[in-house]
């Protein structure tokens, strides 16, 4: 350890959407490391510790070290000369280069999704049909009384979620912190996050809907058949218990997790879990959050929104924003193998994705972007080496509670941020396909659209 | 250094006195200037119209319920695609247009400033994003600080200089332009009792020895005593409610004759019972405000059709959301804000509905001063903006206006004066409510005008006698002097300014909101405050108490 170092205080950590910006950490100027992170978590200091800049090619083509401009040419041209190009990924990246994915996606006509359609897509999907109660994290801490976890782990996943947000902290209305609280854990085992818990409810794999649908039922005043013991695991008792804490308190919430919307049922349980939610409204005030995984992929949602009108699994293909996950999701569009090009943004469908998909992906060109070599970077014709976003990159991350904040790098890296390879690559694009200054654009030209 | 004549064309600038006069109009580098050299580029407007550009003073278009409500409807997005034209950015239109939709449709109406109503101080650094991709117009928003848990805390201590600092750093922190109050005093009982509300100025504000009224006083004295250009811009208690004007006229006295904006007041002139149906009370409305002319109002006009209601007032909406039972969100920011959302329609069948949209155009017509009445729709609480032309066709036509009043619920237009008003709003009357009204009650002295050293913005339409036709599409639109819509045709993509202010504060109020931050916010105090970057091209409007004695003087 050299003595050139700085330290960066209130530095936000990207690692998972807590987005906890209450880091401080010491940086070794000289060796560009990490080299202490106070008040990260096990997750945090991982993130931190293990990045290093290593000396990689700032592109690869063909798996030959290439020039900058060399790879964004190589990466333009591809993805102009496609013919159903899409882009994927940019959940680990900040919304400044989300928005130029966005751009470029629109002009090559392509298809933009982000990592949501694996994970929380279903919730997504869900709010557009039931809508949401939702809060801010800070009110969790301030006021919630009941907090209840579904289908999801934070003491390893999100190891920060209780200490900061829900559990523990002390608030506005609840001096007292975890002892103001009744903490309810809704899984199908039990899990390190149990220990925690006042109630631990176990359901059956893969009757979440069922439970849900029955505490509606409970809280609407509906009597329920006992067959509803059987079908969900748990006593119709603890359930008429549940609800009655859940009509009670002061200020109820909900998190819940991919345990929830990535297991049979899907969108349905999250919408259920929403409606749930919104039902409670009747009595007290509740609310229900998702607990999102990436550190910016609620930045991603927010930035596809508000340039297309859809959070994700978007086709520009015919001039202008449509949204039909299944059609035009990434994990879909190639294990049918339809798409002839793809651009990877902060991700690795190389390595998560189904066998098909996987095989498609061999078969067509592939772009990443990535700070590290990954399976897909591995299998790209043209692949960037760019700075990790948070602790190179300063940009917009947006908390799993849609609350953004500014990253503080800790120190420089040699890479180009996404937000430069991809403003250069939509400059390229723009250039290829002669969009600057084109001439004759009406005002109110209004696509034909079949309904 | 560009240039640019306007010539020929019949120019209304009530703010110089020219109602309808052939004049020539000459720009150089954004500005009207006195005189360009006769080969600059010329516009030929014979036969057209030549208005400043257009001025809404409260809408919703940018930020994380704007967003939310976006992501919320892609049944209504689906039917409305704005394609994508050269460099210019596709999208999807609706109520909620998505952001690069929400710019080009502004300014194809010939609007090109439009100010963002309600921003929770948390939320201020996604609205200066979605700011960033809303091309074309000029913007701006203000700042919900009227169930600020800190701010109340000092209010009910009486520490006020501390409070008035306070609101200052706020203003600076979150970048805003104004001061907003949303049913002052509401969150509190929404969030912490049961999604209780609060229905009395004098009542008191649960966990708080507070009371909306004071809430109300001290917001409109920190805005006029700071000189903030545009004053406290409220959404009134009750808003929606039968017999809510007497809650409007006393919200209205309280600000004592210091100047005030009262944002859609449509939606807080109703007479009647709580829990009956509501009946017009424009006419009251209409005339406290012509003889106090410390009080500005926008009208928040509903038209027949789609909405979205979307908005703070969070235990409104689900009140609403019990009537239409339709998919709903709520949406709280910690230590700051309640906010609701709902999709909605507006029926002309429907009594109430009818009675709304009424309501609004009594407010339009009985109101003798159009500088103090200006036109909205709140965006898209009423409608969308796209229901302008509409609405100034109504405003200038009195058989369409007739015969439109005739096909809705015939109760609700029988509980109005609608059928009884003669009056026809002229051109420089329209000019007026939606240019250079606006601009003034924003204190923005650049805009909503043409004359030398104004901001070039510029529009220019078709003569027509259909004003809504007329009004739908600008045949010219200039920008800060350039052309963006050239002969109904997009020219380069241009990128707004964003207008705030950053009125001056002793930093020793600082170490008051560390420790409540350290307690009872989820971020870093140090990470709160919105830097720079996120501003782009930007002018920070000073403080100018003196602007607003002139405002008074000439409303008068």
């Amino acid at each position: 350890m050299s003595n050139n170092t700085s330290v960066v205080k209130n530095a936000v950590c990207t690692f998972c959407g807590c987005v906890c910006d209450d880091m401080e950490l010491t940086v070794d100027l000289d060796e560009k490391r990490i080299t202490k992170a106070k008040n990260a978590c096990v997750l945090g200091r991982a993130w931190f510790y293990e990045h290093k800049i290593e000396n990689y090619p700032v592109a690869l083509i063909d798996g030959k070290e290439a020039s900058l401009e060399e790879a964004v040419d190589e990466a333009a041209r591809i993805l102009v000369n496609a013919k159903f190009p899409a882009i994927y990924g940019l959940s680990d990246t900040t919304c400044e280069a989300q928005k130029e994915a966005v751009a470029i996606a629109d002009y090559i006509n392509g298809n933009i999704d982000t990592t949501t359609s694996v994970c929380h897509g279903p919730t997504g999907m869900a709010f557009q049909g039931v809508g949401e109660s939702t809060a801010s994290l800070g009110e969790i801490k301030n006021r919630a009384d009941f907090v209840m976890y579904w289908g999801g782990n934070p003491a390893e996943a999100h190891p920060r979620h209780f200490q900061r947000y829900a559990v523990s902290p002390k608030g506005l209305h609840i001096p007292n912190g975890k002892e103001d609280r009744t903490i309810v854990m809704v899984d199908v085992r039990t899990t390190q996050s149990a220990s925690v818990a006042d109630i631990f409810l176990k359901v059956k794999p893969g009757r979440d809907f069922e439970l849900l649908w029955a505490l509606r039922a409970l809280v609407k005043g509906a009597a329920l058949d006992s067959s509803v013991e059987e079908t969900t695991g748990i006593p119709l008792d603890t359930m008429k218990d549940l609800v009655e804490r859940m009509k009670s308190c002061q200020f109820g919430v909900i998190f819940f997790g991919m345990g929830l919307t990535m297991t049979r049922g899907r969108h349905f349980n999250a919408g259920a879990l929403l409606a749930l939610a919104t039902d409670l409204n009747d009595y007290t005030h509740f609310v229900a959050l998702p607990t999102r995984g990436h550190g910016n992929v609620t930045g991603a949602d927010n930035v596809v929104s508000w340039q297309t009108g859809y959070p994700f699994g978007i086709s520009f293909n015919r001039g202008y924003p449509r949204f039909n996950p299944g059609e035009f999701t990434t994990a879909d569009v190639l294990a049918r193998g339809e798409i002839d090009a793809l651009c990877v943004i902060a991700s690795d469908p190389g390595s998560n994705f189904s066998k098909k998909a996987i095989e498609h992906l061999r078969a067509i060109p592939v772009i990443t972007l990535d700070p590290k070599p990954t399976v897909t970077s591995q299998l790209a014709r043209v692949a960037f080496t760019t700075a990790t976003y948070g602790i190179n990159v300063r940009g917009t991350v947006y908390r799993m509670d849609n609350v953004p904040l500014t990253t503080r790098p800790a120190f420089e890296s040699p890479f180009p941020s996404d937000q430069d390879v991809l403003s250069a690559i939509k400059e390229r694009v723009c250039e290829l396909r002669g969009l600057k200054h084109a001439s004759n654009r009406m005002t109110r030209q209004t696509a034909k659209v079949a309904v | 250094m560009s240039v640019l004549r306007i010539i020929n064309g019949k120019v209304h600038d009530p703010v110089n006195n020219i109602d309808g006069r052939i004049k020539d109009i000459f720009v150089r580098d954004g500005k009207i200037v006195e005189s360009v050299p006769e080969d600059s580029p010329t516009i030929d407007a014979s036969g057209m119209v030549v208005l400043p550009g257009g001025v809404d003073i409260h809408c919703h278009i940018a930020g994380h319920k704007v967003n939310m409500a976006r992501k919320f409807q892609p049944e209504d997005h689906r039917k409305d695609a704005q394609l994508r034209v050269g460099e210019l950015r596709s999208g999807t239109g609706g109520v909620v247009p998505s952001t690069f939709t929400t710019g080009y449709r502004y300014a194809t109406l010939g609007y090109t400033t439009a100010m963002e109503a309600a921003v929770p101080p948390m939320s201020a650094r996604h609205t200066l994003e979605e700011f960033h991709d809303t091309p074309v117009i000029d913007k701006g928003f203000y700042v919900l600080l009227a169930n600020n848990i800190f701010l109340n805390q000092l209010l009910e201590k009486g520490r006020m200089e501390e409070f008035r600092e306070a609101v200052a750093w706020w203003l600076n922190a979150s970048k805003a332009y104004a001061i907003k109050l949303v049913n002052p005093g509401g969150d509190e009982p929404w969030k912490g009792r049961k999604n209780s509300n609060v229905d009395q100025l004098d009542q008191k504000i649960s966990g708080f020895d507070l009371t909306p009224r004071k809430i109300i006083k001290a917001l409109i004295d920190v805005s006029n005593d700071l000189g903030l250009p545009h004053p406290a811009h409220i959404h009134c208690n009750n808003l929606g409610h039968s017999g809510n004007y007497a809650t409007t006229l006393d919200t209205m006295r309280t600000a004592e004759g210091r100047r005030v904006h009262i944002t859609h007041i449509q939606f807080h002139s109703y007479g009647g019972k709580l829990g009956e149906k509501p009946t017009s009370k424009a006419a009251e409305i209409a005339e406290y405000i012509n003889h106090h002319p410390n009080i500005t109002a926008d009208v928040g006009q509903v038209m027949f059709g789609n909405a979205t209601i979307m908005t703070g007032d969070a235990p409104l909406t689900w009140l609403l959301r019990n009537m239409t039972h339709k998919k709903w969100i709520n949406a709280d920011t910690e230590c700051e804000s309640g906010c609701g959302i709902l999709p909605f329609a507006y029926q002309g069948h429907v009594y109430t509905h009818a009675l709304q949209w009424a309501v609004g155009l009594e407010l339009f017509l009985l109101s003798k001063d159009p500088w103090r009445m200006v036109l909205s729709t709140d965006h898209p609480n009423g409608g969308s903006f796209e229901n302008y032309p509409r609405l100034i066709r109504l405003l200038m036509d009195r058989e369409f206006r007739n015969e439109e009043a005739r096909k809705v619920n015939q109760k609700a237009i029988a509980n109005t004066k609608l059928l009884d008003i003669d009056r026809e709003m002229t051109m420089q009357e329209i000019a007026i409510i939606t240019r250079a009204g606006p601009a003034r009650i924003l204190g923005l002295t650049d805009k909503g005008q043409l004359g030398v050293g104004a901001d070039a913005d510029i529009t220019i339409y078709d003569e027509n006698e259909n004003r809504e036709e007329m009004f739908n599409a600008a045949r010219y639109v200039v920008k800060s002097g350039n052309i963006f819509i050239d002969n109904h045709e997009f020219r380069e993509d241009r990128h707004g300014r964003i207008y705030h202010v950053a009125p001056d504060y002793d930093p020793a109020v600082e170490d008051t909101l560390r420790p409540f931050f350290e307690d009872y916010y989820t971020i870093q105090f140090d990470n709160y405050a919105v830097d720079d970057s996120y501003l782009g091209d930007h002018e920070t409007v000073k403080p100018y108490p003196a602007r607003f004695e002139e405002a008074k003087v000439s409303m008068t």
